[in-house]
């Protein structure tokens, strides 16, 4: 009974979140990303990378309002220097001041702006707010294996443009294989070279999709490595807590069972 | 307490005599956790001390929570992004408190099919039943409202299909849920009280939970032969029973943290597993989620919900012989209430006088299929609402009402079991033969 239980316990643990996004037809490359399994970690440099091309393409529709600019300078984070986060901060972004009733340039204790300009949807959290992997039949299993996929669907969307275009009500939809239906309201916003790196890093249209994929993960997902390295050193010291109480437990219980003496 | 004669605490310093005769809490203290308690418990019965853990953890880590948390419909997205980015250490809280959550219906459930394998709701435990029944609705209507506080996607429009369940009711069932709502629409005014009751309900489980545990310690516990302990003399209790302390105690706090090496590595490692991502995408009334689907806990009796559509027969009768008070909607909501009500009543619906499933050659059969049963309604509460889900559904609804309301009352008179072991002693040497050591029992 027992065994039966601990696999039927393993699959009620399926989460419900396989089911979300639908498309049955949507293409999800399963990209390697650095911060996937238990040890995985954001590529420091990789998250800046992501940083410049949201700040020169994405950034003109798409906000990432829930994120203090000050986290950039965050360790396991982009970790950049604080005056180049200041830099940064004032070059490009600017918030209105209520005091003064003006703009200001941004400071890194304020958020990026919000942007609904194109209606486009806010980005902070948009690596969790999307499931890239689903099922099999609804039970969860390749979300265990794979993880989420929130990056990899974000990746795959922005690498999956197949260059069709079509017209619907006085819109013009893009064809694109990752997107649930097929057919998605973005133009294809990245092209080969369109943001040039400093230290001459690829950018071709496939490695940037990588590239802001993992800082949009990193923008959802702050705290990740303190959080998997707390995890980490809770089941060692939980593992050995178990063994103490198990070698305690049985030392108790055996004057009581028969089979050993005391 | 009535029931199996033990040792008392007897107050001997002047001080502890001086307590003693005007608060006796020493005494309950010490009866309490010296409670003679069968020693041939086996592994099922440890969930009981993962719940208890379960509340407290919920209880500490959400007032905590709470000191951060905003509930304004415009605030209570941002606050959380605050505790998940700026409060020191607020990401562990939030995702133990999450993932808590679900730790807490995996005990509860587990230890609900215990019960029922092992006949513990039979007499003279059906109060403690009963009382553990009123926590499971009560852990229901908690994680219910929690999951609506973080104002996300799934926040909204999983209380907006809920509180709609209300409005199915006949007659009333309009000006009670905008009396639930607080509005005409799942709003700040249901925002703030779901947030007040969320954080209500927890003490009210807490003094459940007291009832719960004077309950079995008044009758004793069950175990897994369901044969009573020997009560006509201390002696003869003692050779069935062993103190909690240290015996169980240890080893359940042993389980207790194998449960967490687990639990602990899912909130560090996989903290969103279990959640749905669209709770990520702040709660907006204009745009609703392709799919609505509620925390993996409720999947199966909200499978029962949606099993009985206004195509099943027994709707459709039940809807002309009452003039159409009884629609399908109102149908499926008094299924879903029903579903727990059958379990509810279990106690006196199960007719056979073996306690124990152990013993039960037919019961064991139909027992295991309520698992597999039970499984299968959590799986399809998350498909969609189509064939051939849709028929599997209503088969598997059958099957959970078919399963209390005749297969137990039918067992026991069909049913012939087993040989029941005389004593517990009997059955716990026959496991673990007899103590060598006759004085290191004592």
């Amino acid at each position: 009974m027992l065994k039966k239980l601990v696999i039927g316990a393993a699959l009620a643990l399926t989460p419900v979140a396989a089911m979300a996004a639908g498309g049955g037809d949507q293409h999800i490359e399963d990209f390697a990303f650095s911060f996937e399994g238990p040890f995985g970690t954001y590529d420091q440099n990789q998250l800046q990378r992501g940083l410049q091309i949201y700040t020169e393409v994405c950034a003109a529709c798409h906000g990432l309002k829930f994120v203090p600019i000050r986290t950039l300078s965050d360790e396991g984070g982009p970790h950049m220097p604080e005056d180049q986060v200041r830099a940064y901060a004032a070059e490009y972004f600017s918030v209105y001041d209520s005091v003064e009733d003006e703009d200001r340039p941004a400071t890194p204790v304020d958020n990026f702006p919000a942007n609904t300009n194109a209606g486009a949807p806010d980005l902070s959290l948009m690596a969790k707010a999307r499931a890239g992997f689903h099922g099999p039949y609804g039970s969860g299993m390749n979300q265990l294996f794979k993880g989420m996929g929130g990056a990899e669907y974000i990746a795959s969307l922005l690498d999956g443009y197949t260059g069709e275009e079509k017209e619907e009500a006085g819109t013009t939809l893009y064809e694109n294989t990752a997107f649930p239906g097929g057919w998605i309201s973005m133009a294809p916003p990245l092209s080969d070279e369109l943001v040039e790196f400093s230290d001459g890093h690829a950018n071709d249209v496939r490695a940037m999709s990588q590239d802001v994929a993992a800082f949009l993960m990193w923008t959802a997902e702050p705290k990740m490595m303190a959080r998997q390295q707390a995890g980490f050193v809770g089941v060692l010291i939980l593992t050995i807590l178990s063994v103490l109480l198990y070698l305690t437990n049985k030392r108790i219980w055996a004057p009581v069972k028969g089979r050993k003496d005391s | 307490m009535s029931g199996i004669p033990h040792d008392h605490y007897e107050p001997k310093t002047g001080g502890e005599k001086w307590l003693h005769s005007r608060l006796p809490i020493v005494g309950l203290l010490y009866d309490t956790i010296m409670i003679p308690t069968p020693k041939n418990l086996n592994w099922w019965w440890i969930w009981g001390i993962v719940l208890a853990f379960c509340l407290v953890l919920q209880i500490i880590t959400g007032i905590v929570l709470a000191m951060h948390y905003t509930p304004h419909v415009d605030l209570a997205f941002a606050s959380v992004e605050h505790i998940m980015r700026d409060v020191n250490g607020g990401y562990m809280l939030r995702y133990v408190h999450m993932n808590g959550a679900s730790l807490f219906f995996v005990a509860v459930y587990i230890h609900i099919f215990r019960g029922l394998f092992y006949g513990s709701y039979k007499a003279p435990r059906e109060i403690t039943w009963i009382v553990g029944m009123l926590i499971f609705l009560m852990m229901m209507g908690a994680g219910f409202m929690g999951y609506v506080l973080p104002w996300g996607q799934m926040s909204f429009w999983g209380a907006t299909v809920i509180t709609g369940l209300f409005g199915a009711i006949p007659f009333i069932g309009e000006a009670l849920q905008t009396w639930l709502l607080g509005g005409p629409a799942v709003g700040n005014a249901t925002l703030n009280r779901f947030f007040s009751l969320h954080y209500l309900l927890p003490f009210i489980i807490a003094a459940l939970v007291i009832v719960h545990i004077w309950a079995f310690h008044t009758t004793g516990n069950n175990n897994p032969t369901g044969v009573d302990v020997r009560k006509g003399s201390k002696e003869e209790a003692k050779k069935d029973t062993l103190p909690f302390w240290p015996y169980f105690v240890i080893k359940d706090v042993f389980a207790l943290v194998v449960v967490l090496v687990v639990f602990w590595a899912i909130v560090g490692f996989m903290p969103n597993y279990l959640g749905h991502p669209d709770n990520y995408i702040e709660a907006n009334p204009l745009v609703t989620p392709a799919h609505i689907v509620p925390e993996w806990y409720f999947l199966p009796f909200y499978a029962i919900l949606r099993a009985f559509t206004a195509e099943v027969w027994v709707v459709q009768f039940t809807s002309f012989i009452t003039g159409g008070i009884i629609d399908a909607k109102f149908f499926g909501v008094m299924a879903m209430f029903g579903a727990i009500a059958v379990m509810a009543l279990v106690p006196w619906l199960d007719t056979s006088r073996v306690r124990s499933g152990t013993y039960r050659p037919m019961f064991k059969w139909w027992f295991y299929l309520l698992i597999v049963d039970f499984f299968a309604l959590m799986w399809l509460g998350a498909m969609p609402a189509e064939e051939p889900y849709a028929s599997f559904s209503l088969i598997a609804s059958a099957y959970w009402f078919g399963y209390f309301l005749v297969i137990l009352p039918l067992l026991g008179v069909i049913e012939k079991p087993t040989a029941i072991p005389a004593t517990i002693e009997e059955d716990f040497d026959a496991h673990y033969g007899k103590a060598s050591d006759a004085k290191a029992a004592e």
